[in-house]
């Protein structure tokens, strides 16, 4: 016979205060859970977003970021000249010849300094990234020292107002416009000419080329093409959305392992304060369990009851914390990226995933903290039960 | 005295719950040393800079280099006593996505660089071996009992920033001067790197990363920064030329917001503990309502009652502290041994240890706080009519 569902809520009602500041621990601990996991998702998603599915970026081999690639001049005439390259709106390659550098700002409010991406792009550049637009101001006008900057570096960093100078290359560079890139990675670089930040930095080659395939089927053959030539050898081409997606492992994976380290360590704390109340409770009923027994009632319900009982407080525990961290998805964040050694903003997401997997971590907690005590209630002996011993 | 002796008698009374509570506010107390631990690691690079070192770097950002022959220049500026520079090499050792094969390569000055560091102590012998063989290095101790590397090893990487395979043979092996010091860096001869990049890349130049400044004393810095940014201001390399305790953390600070989220998380430990806590004393409170009610009948006051019930929260509270901060050190080196890429210096800082207790102590007091006042206010009447 199964004891009815009331009678453990009711149970938990019974003893609010015990109950609430159980559930607190619980909801915290499970709080940030969701918030760690939803950083890592977070970053993970604004870096693959960034690339593009039929987009192909080509760095310098061994090269793991845009930062310490060199690609020559050479390779990005041989590359505009192949037939896997897509042909842009104006009838030329839709190909990117971009260089990839870094300055120094500080972040607003505070003297922290932020290694901002400084992205030298050709006339392609914007056609290849179709969510990036201009929210004020205009976009650059080639062959000048005009720049536009994204929509994360426009909020989170100091001096770059619309219309300010920004002193960088020996040279000045005014702020013309802010554009908003959906927030990918681009929303947190600055974007100009490449060849004006070439000049201005006396730097002979570009950091990376980007185009789009033709057909995406073609990559094979392209690799293939770019490994043929002698001249192509020493370059490497990725699909844009993977080489983004190894940007994102290295702070993410340190996100994900340091966060639940930390978390699964002290969600011990939370569990062992779940124990602590489940065994008070099963203290308090010890009549109450002997006249169970004494109905009928088997001792496996009794263990349901007592189990269920812990479930339902890591399942509501669960459920708070992970609304309480639904709230941090309004919120974002700006950090140095090791992999690119420049800031990257990106906020807290939450999916299907992480709620998932919060609230099976609270259910798992609400069981090791409840399995124990429902083991003690089980096993009373019903006459020495009803005695109240 | 005998207060206290009830004091422990009651908060051994459930013995089982007792030590469940000890047991959970150990591990949050643990999770929160080592949160704190993690937070000092990441600051080591400041809290050891020297104080008599400089740096002077790039003015719009590290990446870019200085040129070479700055080097004249600075030799003479008035309050600098040695000039020493060194380039990052980066590079990419075995597979790279796995960052135990990460660790700082430098390329150094080999006449210079370790005079203006006297914290890595190398053999005397080894040092005019590394200065003697052009395409020898040096590593640190902790790298080497790492990955193994013994004198006259060849390590073997590809570039990134600077292409191509590199080798490196080891003819030096240093150890910390104290047990803060980077035990994992390498160093090789700038000279072989200036070398093999003309070699490689004709028309490359290599100019230097940054260049280091010993002063006579920490009073000298402003001047000696003044006299130097002054004189780049309009040249091809402005500098920027700052205290080596500023330019870590210049460093530090771009991860400003990682830092900030842990200390968050540090507080929310605090929190858990705080519930477990309260949660204890507020049980054993309800089930001693009548008991206190008897003790006041005989004259306790509710001083007296206070005081057993802050001090048996105290006592619970200060052993999990204890427990959990004699556990925080085996974590910490489980740590050391997963994380050294990241932190290369980590350890339980004294301050970290006062810390940890004083907050499991202010937590024992604060849980308490709420069950006193109602235990102490409650009248004798109604507490003894109370039905456990």
């Amino acid at each position: 016979m199964k004891i009815p569902f009331s009678y453990i809520w009711r149970s938990l009602w019974a003893r609010r205060l015990t109950t609430v500041l159980t559930l607190s621990g619980l909801t915290l601990v499970v709080f940030v859970f969701a918030g760690v996991l939803m950083l890592a998702q977070g970053l993970q998603k604004t870096l693959v977003d960034t690339g593009a599915t039929d987009n192909v970026i080509v760095l310098r081999k061994s090269a793991n970021s845009e930062l310490v690639s060199q690609v020559d001049r050479g390779s990005a005439e041989i590359l505009e000249t192949a037939p896997e390259v897509a042909a842009a709106a104006d009838g030329r390659p839709l190909l990117a010849r971009e260089v990839n550098l870094i300055i120094n700002l500080n972040k607003k409010g505070s003297h922290a300094m932020g290694n901002i991406t400084v992205r030298g792009t050709s006339p392609h550049g914007v056609e290849l990234r179709q969510g990036v637009h201009i929210t004020q101001g205009r976009m650059f006008t080639f062959g000048t020292h005009e720049i536009v900057v994204g929509h994360g570096i426009a909020t989170q960093f100091d001096g770059v107002a619309l219309g300010s100078v920004v002193p960088f290359g020996g040279d000045k560079w005014t702020v013309v416009g802010y554009f908003d890139a959906g927030g990918t990675g681009f929303d947190s670089e600055v974007w100009g000419d490449a060849d004006q930040v070439m000049q201005a930095f006396g730097r002979p080659t570009y950091s990376s080329l980007t185009f789009r395939l033709r057909d995406p089927g073609q990559f094979a053959a392209l690799q293939a093409r770019l490994n043929a030539d002698p001249r192509t050898q020493y370059v490497e081409p990725k699909r844009e959305r993977d080489f983004y997606r190894e940007q994102s492992q290295g702070l993410g994976g340190f996100i994900r392992v340091l966060g639940i380290t930390i978390t699964v360590i002290f969600s011990i704390g939370a569990m062992i304060g779940a124990m602590i109340t489940m065994y008070a409770a099963v203290a308090n009923r010890v009549v109450e369990v002997g006249t169970l027994r004494a109905l009928g009632f088997r001792r496996r319900s009794v263990l349901g009851a007592f189990l269920l009982e812990s479930i339902l407080l890591g399942l509501v525990g669960g459920a708070a914390g992970v609304v309480l961290a639904g709230f941090l998805s309004f919120a974002r964040v700006s950090t140095l990226n090791f992999s690119s050694f420049s800031e990257i903003g990106f906020g807290f997401a939450l999916s299907l995933g992480v709620i998932i997997n919060a609230l099976i971590f609270a259910v798992v907690m609400g069981i090791v903290g409840g399995f124990l005590p429902a083991v003690r209630a089980a096993r009373l002996n019903i006459v020495n039960a009803l005695r109240g011993s | 005295m005998k207060m206290f002796s009830i004091i422990l008698r009651n908060a051994f009374r459930h013995r089982l719950r007792s030590i469940l509570t000890i047991a959970g506010i150990a591990t949050a107390v643990m999770a929160f040393g080592l949160l704190r631990t993690v937070i000092g690691a990441w600051n080591a690079g400041v809290t050891n800079a020297a104080s008599n070192r400089m740096i002077v770097r790039h003015r719009v950002s590290f990446i870019f280099p200085l040129p070479i022959t700055d080097l004249q220049q600075l030799q003479r500026v008035a309050g600098v006593t040695g000039v020493s520079w060194a380039n990052w090499f980066g590079g990419v050792y075995g597979n790279s996505s796995d960052f135990k094969n990460f660790w700082p390569r430098l390329a150094v000055d080999p006449a210079t660089y370790f005079t203006l560091y006297p914290e890595f102590i190398v053999p005397p012998d080894q040092l005019a071996a590394f200065q003697r063989e052009r395409n020898s290095c040096i590593i640190g101790r902790k790298l080497a009992i790492q990955k193994g590397f013994k004198l006259g090893d060849v390590i073997t990487m590809d570039g990134d920033i600077f292409p191509g395979r590199w080798e490196f043979v080891v003819r030096g092996i240093y150890t910390g001067r104290d047990p803060s010091t980077d035990e994992t860096q390498q160093f090789f001869q700038w000279d072989y790197l200036n070398e093999q990049v003309k070699q490689r890349e004709p028309g490359r130049n290599v100019d230097a990363g940054w260049y280091i400044l010993k002063v006579g004393s920490a009073g000298a810095m402003p001047a000696v920064s003044a006299t130097i940014d002054t004189a780049y201001t309009n040249s091809q390399a402005p500098t920027k030329t700052e205290s080596e305790k500023a330019f870590q953390q210049s460093f530090v600070s771009m991860s400003s917001t990682i830092i900030t989220s842990l200390q968050v998380v540090s507080f929310v430990i605090i929190g858990i503990i705080l519930l477990v806590l309260a949660n204890t004393i507020v049980m054993a409170v309800r089930e001693r309502t009548r008991e206190y009610a008897i003790l006041k009948t005989l004259g306790f006051t509710g001083r007296h009652i206070a005081t057993f019930i802050l001090g048996e929260s105290l006592v619970i509270g200060v052993l999990g502290g204890m427990l959990g901060l004699l556990l925080i050190y085996p974590m910490v080196q489980g740590v050391k041994q997963g994380f050294s890429a990241f932190f290369p210096v980590i350890g339980v800082s004294a301050f970290t240890a006062v810390l940890v207790l004083g907050v499991a102590a202010l937590s024992g007091l604060a849980a308490a706080a709420l069950p006193a006042a109602r235990a102490v206010r409650l009248p004798i009447v109604t507490g003894l009519r109370t039905i456990g």
